[in-house]
């Protein structure tokens, strides 16, 4: 029984391998290069790499770093639920602000 | 007894979704925050802008590309006992602390630059600042604060990682725990790639 939990088919996942990791760091350390360059550009192009580019980091983290693309689709589900909820949050408050 | 008595209960599928789960919790934690942070900023444009430029973009951009590192290390940690090298897994473990203890020490340097100006909080040149800049800083201290408190527990969480890597209490068949930990290591990585933009890029 225990035996079969262990080595149940949803924890049996891919192994990536490590020059998948290193290019992914390289690519986030080269986003980051891209967000202090849009800093420089003025508040607007600031503005829209934080809403752009550092999404793009975290999921590059979440999918490659936190392995989520060779999970199963409950870690998936689990993610997008939590996430879709900040989402509605955030839309929510906006929506107060501008016709407040 | 019988042998199902002297086998032990393993579930790596439920210890890493019961870990998913916390980091949820973590993630409407600091989602909470930025929320507020998204509100008051746009409440108080001026002051953010103010406040932004008052901070060392250079530091907070040394101790993004410290963290990446730290993720990568942690995840090759977990790669390296998944093929059995353990020796090798501790030694990345070792690092992925030592990284979190550079950002701690870059981030004190930030910290007490701040606290010497008479910036902290309840301080009372804080009190003569713009309401806009002190909500500012407010949010700066908390949110960048309650980040570091996150770095110590993972370096705390990893270190004791490393010393059961070390006693071949996690090995290439049972390395859950690395996993867990490497997990909440990452998100505190995603937390730092939000909070730079916030505070030192894009306020």
């Amino acid at each position: 029984m225990s035996e079969l939990s262990a080595n149940s088919p949803a924890t049996t996942v891919e192994h990536p391998s490590i020059g998948t990791f290193i290019r992914v760091w390289l690519a986030l350390v080269a986003l980051t290069g891209v967000l202090v360059l849009l800093s420089h550009l003025g508040p607007k192009a600031a503005v829209w790499g934080l809403l752009v580019v550092s999404p793009f980091k975290a999921a590059l983290v979440f999918y490659y770093f936190m392995h989520l693309k060779y999970e199963g689709p409950l870690l998936k589900a689990t993610m997008l639920v939590a996430l879709g909820t900040l989402l509605i949050f955030l839309t929510l408050l906006f929506a107060d602000v501008a016709f407040a | 007894m019988t042998e199902a008595a002297h086998s032990e209960h393993r579930d790596d599928y439920g210890a890493k979704l019961g870990m998913w789960l916390f980091l949820v919790t973590e993630i409407n934690l600091f989602g909470g925050l930025f929320i507020a942070y998204a509100y008051m900023r746009n409440k108080y444009p001026e002051g953010f802008h103010h406040g932004g430029s008052q901070l060392n973009a250079t530091l907070g951009v040394t101790n993004t590309v410290v963290l990446l590192t730290s993720s990568l290390t942690a995840v090759l940690a977990l790669w390296a006992i998944q093929q059995g090298k353990a020796k090798l897994s501790k030694q990345l473990l070792t690092a992925t602390v030592l990284f979190g203890l550079v950002f701690l020490v870059i981030k004190t340097v930030e910290w007490s630059a701040k606290i010497h100006h008479g910036i902290y909080p309840n301080s009372e040149h804080l009190a003569t600042l713009p309401h806009g800049e002190q909500i500012f800083y407010g949010l700066y201290f908390t949110m960048t604060g309650l980040h570091g408190v996150h770095v110590v527990v993972g370096m705390l969480v990893l270190s004791v990682i490393a010393r059961m890597v070390g006693q071949s209490k996690i090995t290439r068949d049972q390395h859950v725990v690395l996993e867990n930990g490497a997990l909440y290591w990452h998100l505190v990585d995603v937390v730092w790639i939000f909070l730079l933009p916030l505070f030192y890029l894009a306020a």
